[in-house]
Parts: C-alpha cells; structure tokens; sequence
C-alpha cells in the first residue's frame, strides 16, 4: 500500500469515528439535538439536487469568490506598490494592520450601516477581512524574490512589464496559491456570518432559517454545502499548485 | 564609436558605498582607470572583498559609480539602460537559473527579454544547448541537472542572445576541478570563435592565465596593483615569472599601483 493511499484511509477512519460518535449520541439524546448521521446525509443530498436550494448553495460560492477575487485583486496591487516603496508601506502598512485587528462582526454591523445593497455589503465585509492577509502574504512572496535571479535577469535589460512577467510573477504564484488557501477558509465563516446578519438567500440565510424551525439535520445538512464547498476549492487550489509548482524537486515539496 | 576605441574603459572610476551600520563609508572602488579592446579576454584577479564583483557590476550597468567615467562601447551602461538591451551577456557564479522554467526556457530568457521571433529564439537556444553537450536534456528543470550542466545553461543563456561583451564572475569556482577545466576550454573556444570582448572575473592564478590576454591584479579598495599580457608565445620561464609576481603581489597587503610585467 503506498503512502498516499495510507493518507486517505487514515483521513476516511478519522472521518468514520466521528459519525460514529454522532450515530451514538443521537441513540442517547433526541433527534432535534442530534439527528441520525442516515437522516442528516440524506438532507444534504436533498440540497444539492434540489435546484431552488442548490441557487443558495451557489450563491454563497459568489460572494465567497467575489469577495476573495477583489481582496486578491486589491491586495496584489498593495502589496506591488508597498514593495516598491517604503513610503508607501509607512502610509499603508499600519492601516491594514489596524484592519486585521478589527473583528468580522464589526465590518458586519458598519457594512449594514453605511450600506443598502445586500451584495455590496457582503462584497464589503469579505474584502475587508481577507485584504490584510492577501496583501501581506502576496507582499511577503514579493519581498522573498531571489537578488540574484532579479540581477540576472536586469543584466538583459527587461522592460517593467517583461521583469513582471518573466519574474515577478512566477515568483509570488507559490505566496499567491497559499494566501487563497489561507484566505478561503476564513471567507466560507466571515461569509456565512455575512448572510446570517443581512442577506436573503445563501448558506448563512438557510442556517439562520434553520435556526428558527429549530432543525438541527437542516443546519448540519447547510454547515456541510460549506465544508463540500471549501473541500472542492482547496482541492482545486492544490491541484493547480501541483501543476504550477512541478518544476520543483519531488524531495523538496515533501518536506 | 571609431574601431579603434576600447570597448570597455574606466576613467578615474570610484564606487562608495554607506557602511550598513551607517558609520560612515566603505571605499570599493578606487579611481580605477583601464581600457579593453574588442576580441580581448581580461581575467581579474584579486582577493575576496577586493571590489571585484563592485567593477563587474559597474560595467554590467547594474550599479551606478560615486565617481569617474565608465564607457562601454562609447556608452554609459548604468545611464543608458535600454541601450544595452542584447549587449552584454554575464555568467555568474552561481548559474542563477530560473527553477520554473526548463533548460530551453532558460537559454531562451534573453530572447523572450529581446523580444526575438519565438521561432528563430527556439532554434537559437536548441543550437546552443547543443554546443555546449547538453542535447536531449533540454526539457529538463534544473534541479534534475547536475552543477556542471547548469553552469552550461547558463553559458548557453549568455551566448544565445549574441553579445559583444561578455562578462564573467568566476564562473567556475563552485564546480569540480575537472568539470571546470572542461568548461574554461569551452568558453574560451566560444568567445575566441565569436571574436567576443570578455571581462573573467577569478580568484585562481592558474585560470586567469589560461584564460586571460590580459591578467589584472586588484588590491583592496579596486584598482590595478599588477598587470601582465599573455599570448599563445609567451614561454613557459615568463609564465612562471609572471605566476610568482602575482603570487607576490597578492600577498602583500599595499602594492604599488601601475607596476607591471
């Protein structure tokens, strides 16, 4: 049996014991407290086939990759600029470390203040929490660019546009992947969050109207369209990471 | 530019830097004045920290000099950036290969960078992985390469995009006695074939005078404490006599400039 295939029994088993745990306490406690692991797999099926639930599903993974695409975006350029002057970083830095400092809830409360429109606001609150750490992971990636190979490549007298192309570039892709697995994660709570407090449909909508009918195999059913959700992406994440990172020796990305 | 003009020529050149702990500053290069003709090979020789690699980014056009007049080919390198655009090659000492790209990838940097048809580039650096023995590994990244093949990437790379001046940064001194001696007859093949001008920057006696015309002996701060010529008629006594004269130079701390062989 290889290592890998070792990998996933060991991560099924884990997996395994803890619906078994669960199959457990739902034999000693009601069902409104925990629901039958059958029951509650068979919601989350009924989600992901039913096409007017599915939207909601599919709605969440927008605003996810909506907020996570302009906190990309918007944190690329930051951390270009801050790397390329000091005074930038002075005026920049601090702001967004302040910015890191302020709780998800908060960016909630004043996105319902200061907006009206439901999207922009989840817009709002997701580019607010992940910026920073876009930005600082995507700043680091930059800062960690090898001198030599940027004196080499000045020695051909690049253009601004070729040095970002040939260099800048593949050099912060490994940074950039890390930061969207970092930042992905933390979207998926910062969003349900989001849509808990002020939106009309998604997952944090549905979990909140779980909530109401006191429907714990629903909420369990619309906490695992999140965890599917963010499994599919890191996974997609990883695989592009495997292929953008192949030039690197096999010893080297085992350890 | 008139052919008879040197290529590269410092005039009175010094190069100042601030001490890192800001106390003050730190003299590299000391009104360091020499000419290089076209086809010449200049080895220079010095100690470590002696300012060697200072001079070689000041011709290189990487950095800027405190003082004096660098000209390359009639042209400042430092001011006159995109003038210098397939100018210059340099071989450093480590091979500074791009890890994502393959070994044809790397040998076509310089072209992509020159913007050359991706046709004529592809074959270009197909050609020079060839000379240079590396047939059939082109594909390959170059952590699946041994040193030695990378040094020869990069030697590749520097040669692809045809330069007039070829600046070299002991290029060898990380390799193994063996592979070193092959490659040091290899360049000094290339650039006699392609009539190249080419600054050898060494701390080993026996390479500059393999490879150099010309040999310059630096002393700390830069400037020339020794300088010998040597051609294909120099005798094996005047080798010696030459080998001992900067074996003695080197050893002293202050030698007097100008003196020479």
């Amino acid at each position: 049996m290889n290592s890998r295939t070792m990998r996933v029994l060991q991560a099924a088993a884990g997996m395994i014991v803890l619906a078994a745990g669960w199959e457990i306490l739902s034999f000693v406690f009601p069902h409104y407290l925990f629901p039958p692991v059958p029951e509650i797999i068979t919601r989350t099926i009924e989600v992901l086939i039913t096409g007017a639930l599915l939207v909601d599903v599919l709605l969440t993974a927008g605003r996810i990759f909506g907020g996570l695409f302009g906190a990309f975006i918007l944190g690329s350029i930051l951390a270009l600029v801050i790397g390329q002057s000091k005074t930038a970083e002075n005026f920049i830095a601090p702001v967004l470390t302040f910015f890191q400092g302020i709780p998800a809830l908060s960016w909630v409360v004043f996105a319902i203040i200061w907006f009206h429109g439901i999207e922009f606001r989840v817009l709002f609150i997701m580019v607010m929490t992940t910026l920073p750490a876009f930005t600082f992971q995507i700043l680091d990636a930059f800062r960690s660019m090898s001198k030599d190979l940027f004196e080499m490549t000045m020695s051909f007298r690049p253009s601004r546009w070729t040095l970002f192309r040939f260099l800048i570039v593949p050099t912060i892709v490994p940074g950039i992947l890390t930061a969207w697995k970092v930042n992905l994660g933390n979207a998926a709570r910062v969003v349900v969050v989001a849509e808990l407090v002020g939106a009309t449909g998604g997952v944090g909508y549905q979990l909140l109207r779980q909530q109401q009918l006191f429907d714990m195999a629903g909420a369990m059913a619309w906490t695992l369209q999140l965890v599917l959700f963010v499994l599919v992406v890191q996974q997609t994440i990883n695989a592009i990471e495997t292929w953008a990172l192949r030039y690197r020796a096999v010893s080297e990305r085992a350890m | 530019m008139n052919s008879a003009d040197p290529v590269i020529r410092f005039k009175e050149v010094s190069k100042t830097f601030r001490r890192p702990d800001g106390r003050g500053d730190f003299v590299a290069v000391d009104k360091l004045s020499f000419e290089i003709v076209k086809g010449e090979i200049v080895a220079v020789l010095g100690k470590t920290g002696c300012g060697k690699s200072t001079m070689f980014n000041i011709v290189a056009g990487l950095i800027e000099p405190s003082a004096g007049d660098v000209r390359v080919v009639g042209h400042d390198p430092f001011r006159e950036f995109d003038f210098f655009r397939g100018k210059i090659g340099i071989v450093f000492q480590n091979d500074r290969l791009m890890p994502w790209r393959s070994a044809l990838d790397n040998v076509r940097l310089g072209l992509q960078i020159l913007n050359s048809d991706p046709k004529l580039a592809n074959e270009t650096a197909h050609r020079w992985l060839a000379r240079l023995g590396l047939s059939g590994r082109e594909n390959e990244y170059p952590h699946a390469l041994s040193g030695g093949m990378r040094q020869r990437v990069s030697i590749a790379r520097a040669f692809a995009v045809d330069p007039e001046i070829l600046l070299c940064d002991e290029p060898f001194s990380s390799l193994d006695e063996m592979t070193a001696r092959d490659l040091r007859a290899e360049f000094v093949r290339l650039v006699r074939q392609s009539n190249k001008t080419a600054v050898f920057i060494t701390h080993q006696i026996n390479e500059a005078m393999e490879i150099g015309d010309r040999v310059l002996v630096f002393h700390h701060p830069a400037r020339i404490a020794y300088e010998a010529r040597l051609n294909a008629g120099t005798s094996e006594n005047d080798r010696r006599k030459i080998h001992a004269d900067i074996m003695r130079v080197l050893s002293i701390e202050q030698a007097p400039a100008d003196a020479s062989a």
